[in-house]
């Protein structure tokens, strides 16, 4: 369903099919649908047997790497030696996303089904679900449906009466983007700074508490329960695109555009029909400009590449950009991108943990370049020092987010470049008062 | 008794601090020991029982949480002040966050952050207003992109905001 407007044909709902019914919360309403099925075949399998077939499926990570995910959980441990840890990643704060809050605020035994086959395929006794501080409704929705799921014995010492415990705790963020990177969400659980880790060692083999861990997307997780009732052939045969990219994916829809939502589309979907047919297209009188397609983090596409672009992880590449966490963000006619890229680069200067030099004095100083240009104090230099800084900020630092910083300045600059010049001529007022 | 003198030598507490940490606060956090392998692990849950109960997490708090989970006051400040969520000072009965990352910008968050500063009264986006009603912030995302513009108005998550449903949405916290 395109929550919050009606299901559009051309959508494949699977995750978000009860998105909207109040109904499917409960313990009983998610059972009376279907729910827990996933869980209790899963429990009659090997923990080897989840992982081939979750391999065989094709998922890959809805958090914004598109790691696959089935290969993710073959890297823990066979033996269990010491204490495994589920970690799924509640932190949604990438500009643009808002799916995972769906999927709990809708749907929370779909995530603690997922969160449960997943701790168990791991050799993990217990999953911390990591939600960011500001979602209060779906913290509401998720403690009652835990409540529930224990009061059910689908968790806690015996899940379903398969003597394997299994137990999932929610942990509250406390405001910081930076903790939904996966190595600074751990020292966020440890109760220290949420500072990501340099890898190696990857969590795999020494994440949360020292301990064997795998993190994993809220999107992903759900996705679990479904392969594992309907097949892995099944969710392979998800595909309009290439056999890479299998499956269905969410998509947040926002910005300038008649019917922002949620959409659940088969991977390989064009974007076109995503943007005009389920999403109602421009506003009237308007025309799109450009679409970041996988939240803030990824470059920026310009119209045309947009609607040339195929929806999946191959898609995207192919016209220069990136699914990311596919938080579509659409700007039309209307849009001052340099304004724009501005109020980004500021987000990322913001949420900067300031570990890397490259990071903490480049998302400050692209900041402040912008700022001079929209101040009508640009120069034609300022073009080169953008990149430059740009540069020195891409694969340098111990996590991305000084890349993700630099791929709107740099895209933005190539693709938007007479909108900077016009700030810089004086055809364009100022819109900001000199710094 | 000569007192105790206080944080970084600047005068000294005359009025105690009431302890957070006993009765039924006590018991929720030592019900949380067993979640975790380490108490350092309850240091964020234990800074939001402190919050939600004195609406923000004073000097002497920062102590007491120090002593019940074995760290230091300066750890956990380090920890405190890394996270936005935490008010390291007294704000408002009512503590608002708007929206104004890219996407609800494009939509006229920036509109709806100087309404809810105008009729709050608060004058300045971080400022509290005179009567010591609301307290109105700016924000980065708040994960609602497709509702623009999300507040969050103490815990109650309000969507689709526009400057012209700001004073009805006011009027409800009083
Ligand atoms: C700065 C930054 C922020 C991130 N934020 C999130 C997030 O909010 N949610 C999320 O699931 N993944 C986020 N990620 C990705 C995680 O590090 C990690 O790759 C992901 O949770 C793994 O799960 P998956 O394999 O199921 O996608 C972020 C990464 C970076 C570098
Ligand atoms: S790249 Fe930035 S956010 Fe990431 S660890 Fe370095 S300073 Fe922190
Ligand atoms: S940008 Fe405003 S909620 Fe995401």
């Amino acid at each position: 369903m395109g929550y919050p407007h009606p299901s559009h044909p051309k959508e494949t709902v699977v995750l978000s099919k009860y998105f909207g019914d109040a109904g499917a919360r409960s313990f009983d309403g998610w059972v009376q649908r279907g729910g827990y099925e996933g869980l209790r075949k899963a429990l009659g399998m090997s923990r080897e047997a989840i992982v081939e077939e979750v391999k065989a499926s094709g998922l890959r990570g809805r958090g914004g790497a598109g790691f696959p995910t089935g290969l993710k959980w073959s890297f823990m441990p066979k033996d269990v030696a010491k204490p495994h840890y589920l970690v799924c990643n509640a932190d949604e704060s990438e500009p643009g996303t808002f799916k995972d809050r769906e999927i709990m605020r809708w749907t929370p035994h779909a995530l603690i089904e997922g969160c449960a086959i997943a701790a168990y395929a791991i050799g993990s006794e217990r999953c911390y679900i990591y939600i960011r501080g500001e979602f209060t409704e779906p913290w509401r929705v998720m403690s009652a449906a835990v409540g529930e799921a224990y009061a059910a014995g689908a968790l806690g010492e015996s899940a379903f009466g398969s003597g394997r415990r299994i137990d999932v705790v929610l942990h509250r963020g406390a405001g910081a983007y930076i903790c939904g990177e996966e190595t600074g969400m751990m020292n966020s659980l440890e109760g220290k700074r949420g500072n990501p880790r340099i890898k190696p060692p990857f969590p795999a083999v020494s994440g949360v508490f020292g301990m064997p861990t795998t993190v994993n997307n809220v999107e992903t997780l759900a996705a679990v329960p479904h392969i594992l009732v309907r097949g892995a052939e099944w969710y392979k045969g998800l595909c309009l695109g290439n056999p890479k990219s299998t499956g269905t994916k969410l998509i947040s829809v926002c910005g300038h555009i008649q019917r922002p939502g949620n959409y659940e589309v088969t991977m390989g979907t064009p974007v076109k029909d995503i943007l005009y047919e389920m999403a109602g297209g421009p506003r009237p009188g308007r025309t799109f400009k450009a679409v970041i397609p996988g939240g803030s983090s990824v470059p920026i596409m310009t119209r045309e590449e947009a609607e040339e672009a195929l929806f999946d992880y191959e898609g995207i590449v192919a016209k220069g950009s990136m699914l990311g966490s596919a938080g579509m963000i659409v700007m039309d006619d209307t849009t001052d991108m340099v304004y724009q890229i501005w109020r980004l680069a500021r987000f990322y200067a913001h949420e900067s943990c300031a570990q890397c030099t490259q990071c903490r004095e480049g998302t400050a100083w692209t900041t402040k370049v912008l700022e001079r240009i929209l101040s009508g104090k640009g120069k034609q230099e300022d073009f080169q020092l953008l990149l430059d800084l740009s540069e020195q900020m891409t694969g340098k630092t111990i996590c991305v987010l000084s890349d993700s910083c630099a791929a709107p300045v740099v895209s933005g600059i190539q693709k938007f470049r007479s909108e900077f010049e016009a700030y810089m001529t004086g055809s364009r007022q100022p819109s900001m008062a000199a710094v | 008794m000569t007192p105790r003198s206080a944080h970084g030598g600047h005068g000294t507490e005359t009025v105690p601090h009431a302890p957070v940490f006993v009765g039924e606060t006590r018991a929720r956090l030592e019900g949380l020991f067993g979640k975790y392998p380490t108490r350092q692990a309850c240091l964020l849950p234990a800074l939001w029982m402190v919050q939600e109960e004195r609406g923000w997490i004073s000097e002497p708090a920062i102590e007491e949480v120090a002593g019940v989970l074995d760290l230091t006051p300066a750890y956990v400040k380090g920890v405190v002040t890394f996270y936005t969520m935490y008010h390291t000072h007294p704000v408002g009965r009512h503590f608002i966050q708007v929206c104004t990352t890219s996407p609800c910008n494009i939509c006229g968050a920036e509109d709806v952050a100087r309404a809810l500063v105008e009729k709050t009264g608060c004058r300045e986006l971080g400022a509290t207003s005179p009567d010591g009603r609301f307290t109105v912030v700016e924000v980065e995302c708040l994960g609602a992109c497709g509702f623009p513009t999300p507040i969050l108005v103490d815990d109650d998550f309000v969507e689709d905001v526009t400057p012209d449903k700001v004073a009805a949405i006011l009027e409800r916290y009083t």
